[in-house]
C-alpha cells in the first residue's frame, strides 16, 4: 500500500498522531485546565442551563421509532437515509445551537479530552519495541523537559500507574527475571486486571513457557488472568500446556472438551469425541463423554436412514408427521422421544428402538415411561399408552402401574389433549381422593366427579357440582338419579 | 400503598448530569473525525445509547449510516468508518477482517474504534498482531454510569459477573473505581465507606488511590452522599436465586427489563402489535407498584381504574365552559392515566397467565422450603421431576444451585444423579456449565468432614488449584460452603410468623418474598449501617469466609451534613435484583434514609445462570 506526498500528509493532519504534537501542547493544557474548572463549576452550569428540554427530547419517550436501534434495523434496506438525515438536522439544528459547542473552551466535551489524549497511545508493544524514533503523547500537565525520558526511568511503582492510565511506557527495561516479578507483583497490588494482563503479555513475550508457569505457580491471581487471556485469545495450545505443567488434569481435559462446540460436521465431531474419551476427566465425567460419542455415533446412523425413509416417502409415520429438524447434537431424551415417535416399534435390535436406546444409556424407568407417555400420547395412540403401564402378574391378571404417579399420566395426557374417556380412565387411578377429584373437576371428567362424590356420600359438593354441568346433559341426569336415591346415606 | 417518604429524607441528588456528560463526550470523539463517517455500533451498547443520544444527534456531527457489529459482510461505502465497541477480543477480529479485507482490494479509507467504558491491552495486542495497528485509531469513551432511574445507576456491564466471579479476571475495577471518582468529582466524596467481598475491597482501594492522585478535584466539596456501601455479588447468590414476587422484579423475570425498558409483546398489548415501554419513576402508574408484592397489585390496578372511570364521568353535566376546561386540563393527564393503567393491567394478566401455567404455587412453595430448610428430600424430587420432564433448563439449573448454595452443596449421590439426568434431557455439553458453576461455588458436592477452622479456610483461599496436591482439592470444596444455615439463624432472616404474613402492610423486607425470607444482602446492609461499623457482626462475616474483606473506612469530617449522612449508596459488584432495590426502598422508608444504587448491571436468577451455561 502506497501512499502519495498528499495522502500521507493529509493522514498526518488528521489522525490520532495530531494530538501529539507538541506544538499543540500549550493549548491543550490550557483547555485541559479549563476543563478542570468546567466541571468544578458544572453543577451551576448544568442547573442554571435552560437547555433542559433538549435532555427531555433525549430521553426515550417509549416510541423506538427513532432510536438508534431502530434506526440500526433500517440501515440494512435502506440506503437514501441522508435526505432525511439532512432534514432532520435542520429541524434540529435550532435548539441544538442552544448546546454549548464542544470547542468552546467551558464545553463539557474538553472536559474529557485530557482522557481521550490518553486513549489513543501507542500500544505496549509498540512503546517496548522503540522509543527513539517516534513522538509520543507528551504527559499532560509536565513541563516539556521531561518529555524526554518517558522510556527508561519511571519507577516500578509509576510504571504500572501509567498502565493503568493507559498511558504509554515502556516495560523493556525490566529485564531480569527479578524485574519482570517486581513489576507483576506491582500490578497485582494495584488491582487492575486490565495492568495485570498488560504485564502478562510482556512477561509471555519475553519468559520461556516454563519459566513464566512455574512463576505463576505461586501466584494465583495472576495465573488466574493468563488462563482467561488465553482462552479469549483462543491460544489453545499455550493453554493445554499450561493445564499440563499445573497437572490440572481436569481443566485440561475440559478445555479440550470444550472445543468440540466449535465444530459442526457431526462425522468430525464424532471423531473428534473420540479423542477425549481417554482423557483425564474424573470417573464420573469419563462415563459421560463416552454416552456423547455414543450418543452421537447413533445420531448419526439413524439420521442418515431416516432421512433416507423421509425423502423415499413410502413410510407412513414419515409421510404424516415430517420431521420438523434434524436429530444430531440433541439431547438424550430428546433423542428418546424421536425413537418413540418414529420407531416405537422396532425390535431391541435396531439402534434406532427405544428399548435399545434405554439399555444402551441406562435411563431410568421413570424417565424412559415418562418420554414414551409424551410420544405415544402425541401420536394420540392410546392403544400405546395402555400398554406402557399394563402389567401382568403370575396368574395372568392385569394390573395398572406407574412409576411416575398418575396425576402426571393425566397432566400430559391432557397437555396432548386426550379425549375425556381416556382421561377419566387414569383419573380414576389416581389414588389420592382430593387429587383425583381436583384433577377430574379440571379436567372435566364428569363421571369421575360424580362417582367419587357419591362414594364419599358427599351430597353438598355433587349438589354444587350439578349447577357446572349442562342442562338436560346425561351427566344431570346421573346426578339426579342419585341425588334421589334412598339407597345413600348421605353424610351431609 | 406506596408508602411516602419520611418528610425528612434527603433528596436524590439529580443524576441526568451523567447523561450530558456522556454524550457530549461521545460528541466530542466523533468530532474527532470530521466529515461523513458510518457509525458501526455493538449491539450491546445500542441500548444504553439510545438512552443518552438519538439519531438526529449523531446525524448532526456527520455520522451517515448506522450498523450494527455483527458477522455479516459490510457494505458500507463510506470514506471513514467509526467502530463503537466494548474491549472485546472478537470485536477486535471482526475490525481487523475489514480493514485487511479493505487493504487487500487496495483502498484506503479512515477507521476509528471507540472503546466503551474503556480500551484493554489485549485487545491492542489483538490489533497489532492483526497487522493493523496504526491503520486505525483508537480512543475510549468513559461512559460507564448510565441512571436508568433517579435512584439507579448501571454500569450495564452483565459480563463482569462471569469475568470476575467466574474468570477472576479483575479487568471491570479500574472500571468501577473510574465511575467512583466521576461520582465524588461531580457530588463530593464519600466520608463514610462500607465493603463486604474481595471484589468489594479492591475496588474500593483502587478508587482511593484514584481520589488521592487526582486529590485537588474533590477537595472542598461538599459530600452530597454520606455513605457508601460496597457488596460483592458472591456474598449473597441465595436472593439473587430466588424467584421474584415484587411487581417489577417479576416484569424482570417474565419480559426482561433490558436497559431500563421492557417489551410488552401482542400478548400484553392485547393487539398484533408489541411496544418499548420505559419503566422508571416517570411512569406514575408504574412508580406505584413497582415495590408493591405482586398480589396487592390487582387491587390497586382496580380501584385506580374505578377513581379514572369516576373523574372521566365528571364530565357528564358540566355545561360547556366546564367542559372546555375539562378538556384543555386534565383529560390529557387522564389519557395518560389511562395508557399507563390499561399497559399493567395486560402485563400483569399475562403475568398471571403465565405463571398459572407453569404452576409457580407449586415452585414457590418449594423455594420456601428450600430457604427454611424443611423437606429437603421432596423438593430435591421436585427438581428431579422438572428436569425429566424438559422443563426450561435455566429454571432447572436455578433450582439446583439453590438447593446447593443452602445446603452447603448436594450430599454426592444426588449430585452424581442429578447432574447425569440433566445432562440426559439438556445436553452432554452442559459438563461444561457444571464445572463453571463448582468453580463459581454456586453448585457443589458436600465434602466429608465438619465445619473449617480459620487456618483451614485461610489455607484453602490461597491454594486452590490441584497442584499443590490432593488435600487442596478437599480444601478448595470446602472453601465455598455457605453456611447458609447458619447466617440465616444469625441473622434472622426467616422471619417467625405467628398466623398470617399480610403483605398489604409489610413490617419487614422479607415481604419482597412473600414474608418468607429477608434478603441477605439487604439485611447485613440494614445491619451495618445501624452499627456504623462491622462491630458484632464477626461471627456473620466469619460465616461467609470474608473475614479478610469486611471493612470500614471513616474519614472524620465535620462538612458532612445531616441530610447527606442519610443519603447511601449502594454498589453491587456482579449484579443486583429488582427484589433487592424494593427491599433497600423499604428499609429506606422505613429509617428515613434514601438508597442510590449502582451495579454492574441489573440481574436476576435466568441471568446469572445463563453468564454460567456454555
Amino acid at each position: 500500500m502506497s501512499r502519495t506526498k498528499g495522502d500521507e500528509e493529509e493522514y498526518w493532519n488528521s489522525s490520532k498522531f495530531k494530538a501529539f504534537t507538541f506544538d499543540d501542547e500549550d493549548d491543550e493544557l490550557s483547555q485541559l485546565k479549563e476543563s478542570k474548572r468546567a466541571v468544578n463549576s458544572l453543577r451551576d452550569f448544568v442547573d442554571d442551563d435552560e437547555d433542559d428540554d433538549d435532555l427531555d427530547r433525549v430521553t426515550w419517550s417509549g416510541e423506538p421509532v427513532g432510536s438508534i436501534s431502530w434506526t440500526i434495523k433500517e440501515t440494512a434496506g435502506n440506503s437514501g437515509s441522508s435526505h432525511e438525515g439532512r432534514e432532520q438536522k435542520n429541524r434540529n439544528s435550532f435548539s441544538y445551537g442552544q448546546l454549548p459547542k464542544p470547542t468552546s473552551t467551558y464545553s463539557l466535551s474538553s472536559f474529557f479530552k485530557g482522557r481521550t489524549r490518553l486513549g489513543s497511545i501507542q500500544s505496549l508493544s509498540d512503546a517496548l519495541s522503540d522509543t527513539s524514533a517516534k513522538s509520543y503523547a507528551p504527559e499532560l500537565g509536565r513541563p516539556k523537559g521531561e518529555h524526554r525520558d518517558y522510556s527508561n526511568d519511571w519507577s516500578l511503582h509509576d510504571t504500572v500507574r501509567r498502565l493503568r492510565k493507559g498511558k504509554v511506557c515502556s516495560l523493556e527495561r525490566f529485564r531480569s527475571l527479578q524485574d519482570k516479578l517486581q513489576l507483576l507483583e506491582e500490578a497485582v497490588n494495584m488491582h487492575d486486571g486490565n495492568v495485570i494482563t498488560a504485564v502478562l503479555i510482556f512477561l509471555k513475550r519475553t519468559l520461556s513457557k516454563e519459566i513464566l508457569f512455574r512463576e505463576l505457580e505461586v501466584r494465583q491471581v495472576a495465573l488466574r488472568h493468563l488462563i482467561h487471556f488465553l482462552k479469549e485469545i483462543g491460544d489453545q495450545k499455550l493453554l493445554l500446556d499450561l493445564f499440563r505443567f499445573l497437572d490440572r488434569t481436569e481443566e485440561l481435559a475440559l478445555s479440550h472438551y470444550r472445543e468440540h462446540l466449535n465444530i459442526q460436521d457431526p462425522e468430525k465431531r464424532k471423531e473428534f469425541l473420540k479423542t477425549c474419551i481417554g482423557l483425564p476427566f474424573s470417573a464420573e465425567d469419563s462415563a459421560h463423554i463416552q454416552d456423547h460419542y455414543t450418543l452421537l455415533e447413533r445420531q448419526i446412523i439413524i439420521e442418515a436412514i431416516d432421512r433416507q425413509l423421509e425423502s423415499a416417502g413410502q413410510t407412513e409415520i414419515f409421510r404424516k408427521h415430517p420431521r420438523k429438524a434434524s436429530i444430531l447434537n440433541m439431547p438424550l431424551v430428546t433423542t428418546l422421544f424421536y425413537s418413540c415417535f418414529y420407531h416405537y416399534t422396532e425390535a431391541e435390535g435396531t439402534f434406532s428402538s427405544p428399548v435399545n436406546l434405554k439399555k444402551t444409556f441406562k435411563i431410568p424407568d421413570k424417565q424412559y415411561v415418562l418420554t414414551a407417555l409424551a410420544a405415544r400420547a402425541k401420536l394420540r395412540s392410546w392403544h400405546d399408552v395402555d400398554a406402557l403401564f399394563t402389567t401382568k402378574n403370575w396368574l395372568g391378571y392385569t394390573k395398572k402401574r406407574a412409576p411416575i404417579g398418575f396425576h402426571r399420566v393425566v397432566e400430559i395426557l391432557h397437555k396432548n389433549s386426550a379425549p375425556v374417556q381416556v382421561l377419566q380412565e387414569y383419573v380414576n387411578l389416581v389414588e389420592d381422593v382430593d387429587t383425583k377429584l381436583n384433577l377430574a373437576t379440571k379436567f372435566k371428567c364428569h363421571d369421575v366427579v360424580i362417582d367419587t362424590c357419591r362414594d364419599l356420600k358427599d351430597r353438598q359438593q355433587l349438589v354444587a357440582y350439578r349447577s357446572k354441568v349442562d342442562k338436560g346433559s346425561a351427566e344431570e341426569e346421573k346426578i339426579d338419579v342419585i341425588l334421589s336415591s334412598s339407597q345413600i346415606r348421605w353424610k351431609n | 400503598m406506596a408508602f411516602p417518604h419520611r418528610p425528612d429524607a434527603p433528596e436524590l441528588p439529580d443524576f441526568s448530569m451523567l447523561k450530558r456528560l456522556a454524550r457530549d463526550q461521545l460528541i466530542y470523539l466523533l468530532e474527532q473525525l470530521p466529515g461523513k463517517k458510518d457509525l458501526f455500533i455493538e449491539a450491546d451498547l445500542m441500548s444504553p445509547l439510545d438512552r443518552i443520544a438519538s439519531v438526529s444527534i449523531l446525524k448532526q456531527h456527520e455520522v451517515d449510516k448506522l450498523y450494527k457489529v455483527e458477522s455479516k459482510p459490510v457494505l458500507s461505502s463510506s470514506e471513514q468508518l467509526c467502530f463503537l465497541v466494548r474491549p472485546r477480543i472478537k470485536n477486535m477480529r471482526y475490525i481487523a477482517n475489514l480493514v485487511n479485507t479493505d487493504k487487500l482490494a487496495g483502498r484506503t479509507r479512515k477507521y476509528k474504534v471507540i472503546f466503551s467504558p474503556q480500551k484493554f491491552y489485549a485487545c491492542e495486542m489483538v490489533l497489532e498482531e492483526e497487522g493493523i495497528y496504526g491503520d486505525v485509531s483508537c480512543d475510549e469513551w468513559a461512559f460507564s454510569l448510565l441512571p436508568l432511574d433517579v435512584d439507579l445507576l448501571s454500569m450495564e456491564l452483565p459480563e463482569f459477573f462471569r469475568d470476575y466471579f467466574l474468570e477472576g479476571d479483575q479487568r471491570w475495577i479500574n472500571t468501577v473505581a473510574h465511575a467512583l471518582h466521576l461520582l465524588s468529582t461531580l457530588y463530593g466524596s464519600f466520608p463514610n465507606c462500607y465493603g463486604l467481598g474481595r471484589c468489594a475491597k479492591m475496588s474500593h482501594e483502587l478508587w482511593r488511590t484514584l481520589e488521592e492522585e487526582e486529590d485537588g478535584e474533590t477537595k472542598g466539596r461538599k459530600a452530597e452522599i454520606g455513605h457508601i456501601f460496597f457488596l460483592d455479588r458472591d456474598m449473597d447468590f441465595v436472593t439473587a436465586l430466588c424467584s421474584q414476587v415484587v411487581y417489577e422484579g417479576l416484569v424482570d423475570d417474565t419480559f426482561r427489563i433490558k436497559c431500563g425498558s421492557v417489551d410488552f409483546g401482542p400478548e400484553v398489548m392485547s393487539s398484533d402489535r408489541s411496544l418499548k415501554v420505559l419503566l422508571n419513576a416517570e411512569d406514575k402508574v408504574f412508580n406505584e407498584i413497582r415495590n408493591e408484592h405482586f398480589s396487592n397489585v390487582f387491587g390497586f390496578l382496580s380501584q385506580k381504574a374505578r377513581n379514572l372511570q369516576a373523574q372521566y364521568d365528571r364530565r357528564r353535566g358540566m355545561d360547556i365552559k366546564q367542559m372546555k376546561n375539562f378538556v384543555s386540563q386534565e383529560l390529557k393527564g387522564l389519557k395518560q392515566e389511562h395508557r399507563l393503567l390499561s399497559l399493567h393491567i395486560g402485563a400483569c394478566e399475562s403475568i398471571m397467565k403465565k405463571k398459572t401455567k407453569q404452576d409457580f404455587q407449586e415452585l414457590i412453595k418449594t423455594e420456601h422450603a428450600l430457604l427454611e430448610g424443611f423437606n429437603i428430600r421432596e423438593s430435591t424430587s421436585y427438581i428431579e421431576e422438572h428436569i425429566d420432564r424438559q422443563v426450561s433448563p435455566i429454571e432447572s439449573l436455578r433450582l439446583m444451585c439453590l438447593l446447593s448454595i443452602t445446603e452447603n452443596g448436594l450430599i454426592p449421590k444426588d449430585y452424581r444423579s442429578l447432574k447425569t439426568q440433566y445432562l440426559q434431557s439438556y445436553g452432554p455439553e452442559h459438563l461444561l456449565t457444571f464445572s463453571n458453576l463448582r468453580r463459581a461455588g454456586l453448585l457443589t458436592e458436600q465434602a466429608p468432614g465438619d465445619a473449617l477452622t480459620a487456618m483451614e479456610s485461610k489455607v484453602s483461599k490461597l491454594v486452590t488449584d490441584k497442584a499443590a496436591g490432593k488435600i487442596t482439592d478437599a480444601f478448595s470444596s470446602l472453601a465455598k460452603r455457605s453456611n447458609f444455615r447458619a447466617i440465616s439463624k444469625k441473622l434472622n432472616l426467616i422471619p417467625r410468623v405467628d398466623g398470617e404474613y399480610d403483605l398489604k402492610v409489610p413490617r419487614d423486607m422479607a415481604y419482597v418474598f412473600s414474608g418468607a425470607y429477608v434478603p441477605l444482602s439487604c439485611r447485613i446492609i440494614e445491619q451495618v449501617l445501624e452499627r456504623r461499623s462491622w462491630q458484632g457482626l464477626d461471627e456473620v462475616v466469619r460465616l461467609l469466609t470474608c473475614s479478610e474483606f469486611a471493612f470500614t473506612d471513616i474519614t472524620k469530617e465535620d462538612k458532612a451534613s445531616s441530610e447527606s449522612l442519610r443519603l447511601i449508596l449502594v454498589v453491587f459488584l456482579g449484579g443486583c435484583t429488582f427484589s433487592e432495590l424494593s427491599a433497600l426502598r423499604f428499609l429506606g422508608r422505613e429509617k428515613g434514609y434514601r438508597f442510590i444504587f449502582l451495579t454492574t448491571a441489573m440481574t436476576n436468577s435466568a441471568r446469572l445462570m445463563e453468564a454460567m451455561s456454555e
